[in-house]
């Protein structure tokens, strides 16, 4: 009897030092795959990088090929919806913390918001598809697809900047209105200076989901042999992460090892963005609070 | 004349006032307008599909050969697909997320937290293009290989397990929330009379945060049934019926991909099909979706 509560003892005081190294698996599965994606593209591919995988038109020889015009959509197409989807996300998201008070409205706004945010990227592409290129008749042009990668990181950036906004210390906002200030004067001379850094961090947030998304743009694009700079908003297109679909989808090695060189390339670009991301939160808030 | 001037400029602030807020109520409504222009599209181009195929071909016939020239239309083989990933994903990112996420509230500093957390967020960063060449080229040949040898180059097996670890800081990241919110009332109570850190752990704090964890796993579960570029890459696209997932198999998405690839001109069958599925799709994540933010809402009230 004594014997076994000492026995069910031991095994406990064991369990309970081993879960947290149990626990560490999961987070241990996340880390090596990281690494091990990583190191996997670097050795692949680290040889193929040149200039001319930069400066190069693609080609069916992989030794001549590169991803000069995917790099130009992908600038033209993610420049445009952030211009489109930046400014929309920091209205959106004044109007449901200052000015929409507590109706009904706003809390349905903010549960479409949230809608949005599940739906399927693809489901984007295919609605675009229909809607913006052959209803609308934009055509599979660089302007359609901007406007389905606006909306579609729409509500990534909405919410981060609703954050941005509630970060900033009440008594400056009350303080404001108790010497008369309308919603506007608040909205523009208190929170817009105090929440920029992190509305900013939210809109590289998008722009890094933007320039990753290849599924939607397949729909709305295709996949395309592009070999000339793109010269208007309306002409076809194709982006980074649909250039190395391309190349991935091809059963020659030299096309592999172009496409971990371009992989490389890719996550070189978003690591830039976000390091910009963390370099400009800290600089304006620095800036800020002198 | 004084008076004037103030009267005037008080006037113009409360019209840019007026103006703006106007302004910004408009932008709000493109999220909800958005909505709807999504779902009228794809109902409006979905009931040209319809004409053609009867519902219940399209939910019971088990072929869907839609490119091909002896035509089926039933979408099983291809949900099938899907609901294999997106079960095999679950399976690796519920567990393995959420140990990461009571390792990362209960056990971690806030040191090794502050190190751990960005890179598990960093997971759902990389363009999944990438991810889809890593399942293609490495998971398949050099690891799963070892212990499945006859896995075919495009496999379920290699495509859920991708999109698991895609979606495990959705799994994280949430359940992170849930237990963090779980009050330190409840730890310390049970401190208080002796329990030691794995039955705070495992029996107070998991069961307090229960629907937040399940939340994440329901939400998770929506994002790997939308994923495409993995899927198409990795999984190939062979639309068979079958539960056997060292084969090659094409998901709904993947589907969707493809037509994309080829040329499906307007008006024609082949393209009313990719509204049809991304109809069925959407449907499905919407219901999940829904259920997911309800649970999320229930739990967020409790404390």
């Amino acid at each position: 009897m004594g014997d076994q509560v000492l026995r069910r003892r031991r095994v406990k005081i064991i369990m309970d030092k081993a879960l947290p190294i149990l626990l560490s698996i999961g987070v241990f599965i996340g880390v090596a795959t990281v690494a091990a994606l990583l190191i996997d593209v670097v050795l692949g591919g680290w040889h193929r990088l040149s200039p001319e995988l930069v400066m190069n038109y693609p080609s069916a020889r992989p030794t001549e090929a590169g991803m000069r015009s995917a790099i130009l959509g992908t600038i033209y197409t993610v420049g445009l919806a952030a211009v489109i989807c930046i400014p929309l996300s920091i209205a959106t998201a004044f109007y449901l913390t200052e000015f929409s008070g507590t109706g009904r409205l706003p809390s349905i706004l903010r549960y479409n918001i949230a809608n949005l945010a599940g739906v399927p990227s693809i489901i984007f592409g295919v609605v675009g598809l229909g809607f913006l290129v052959y209803g609308l008749g934009l055509g599979r042009s660089i302007i359609a697809g901007a406007f389905t990668l606006a909306i579609l990181t729409l509500p990534l950036v909405t919410v981060t900047c609703i954050e941005a906004i509630k970060t900033v210390p009440d008594d400056l906002r009350f303080g404001a209105y108790a010497l008369g200030a309308t919603k506007l004067q608040v909205a523009r001379r208190i929170l817009l200076p105090r929440a920029l850094p992190m509305m900013l961090t939210g809109g590289i947030l998008g722009v890094s989901r933007a320039i990753g998304e290849a599924a939607p743009i397949l729909v709305i694009s295709g996949l395309l042999f592009i070999r000339e700079d793109p010269a208007s908003l309306f002409d076809r297109f194709t982006v980074m992460p649909l250039q190395l679909f391309n190349w991935i989808s091809r059963p020659q090695m030299a096309f592999r090892e172009l496409a971990s060189a371009g992989i490389i390339v890719l996550l070189l670009i978003l690591l830039a963005l976000n390091a910009t991301a963390i370099i400009l939160r800290h600089k304006l808030t620095k800036r800020l609070t002198e | 004349m004084m008076t004037e001037d103030v009267i005037r400029s008080l006037r113009r602030r409360r019209l840019y006032n007026k103006v703006f807020s106007l302004l910004f109520m408009a932008s709000a409504l493109v999220a909800t307008i958005t909505l709807v222009v999504i779902y009228s599209t794809l109902i409006y181009e979905s009931a040209g599909f319809f004409q053609h195929v009867s519902i219940v071909e399209f939910l019971t016939s088990p072929k869907w050969t839609v490119l091909f020239d002896e035509k089926h239309f039933g979408v099983l083989p291809i949900f099938n697909a899907t609901l294999l990933t997106s079960v095999i994903a679950i399976a690796l990112a519920a567990p393995a997320g959420l140990a990461a996420a009571i390792f990362l509230s209960e056990y971690a500093s806030l040191r090794i937290r502050s190190v751990i957390k960005p890179v598990i967020e960093t997971l759902s960063g990389i363009p999944t293009v990438v991810y889809g060449y890593f399942a293609l080229y490495f998971l398949t040949p050099e690891f799963l290989r070892l212990v499945v040898p006859d896995l075919g180059i495009h496999n379920a097996l290699a495509t859920g397990l991708m999109i698991g670890v895609l979606i495990l800081p959705i799994v994280a990241s949430i359940s992170d929330d849930a237990l963090l919110a779980v009050p330190s009332d409840l730890r310390l109570g049970a401190y208080a009379l002796g329990a030691r850190k794995i039955d705070v752990t495992l029996r107070i704090v998991v069961p307090a945060a229960l629907s937040g964890i399940t939340a994440s796993i329901i939400l998770a579960f929506a994002r790997a049934m939308g994923e495409t570029m993995i899927a198409a890459i990795a999984g190939g696209f062979r639309p068979i019926l079958t539960i056997d997932v060292k084969q090659s198999m094409e998901t709904m998405t993947a589907f969707i991909a493809q037509v994309a690839t080829g040329d499906a001109p307007q008006g024609t069958i082949e393209y009313q099909s990719l509204f049809a599925v991304g109809l069925f799709l959407l449907l499905t994540t919407a219901v999940l979706n829904f259920v997911g933010l309800r649970v999320v809402k229930r739990w967020a009230i409790r404390y």
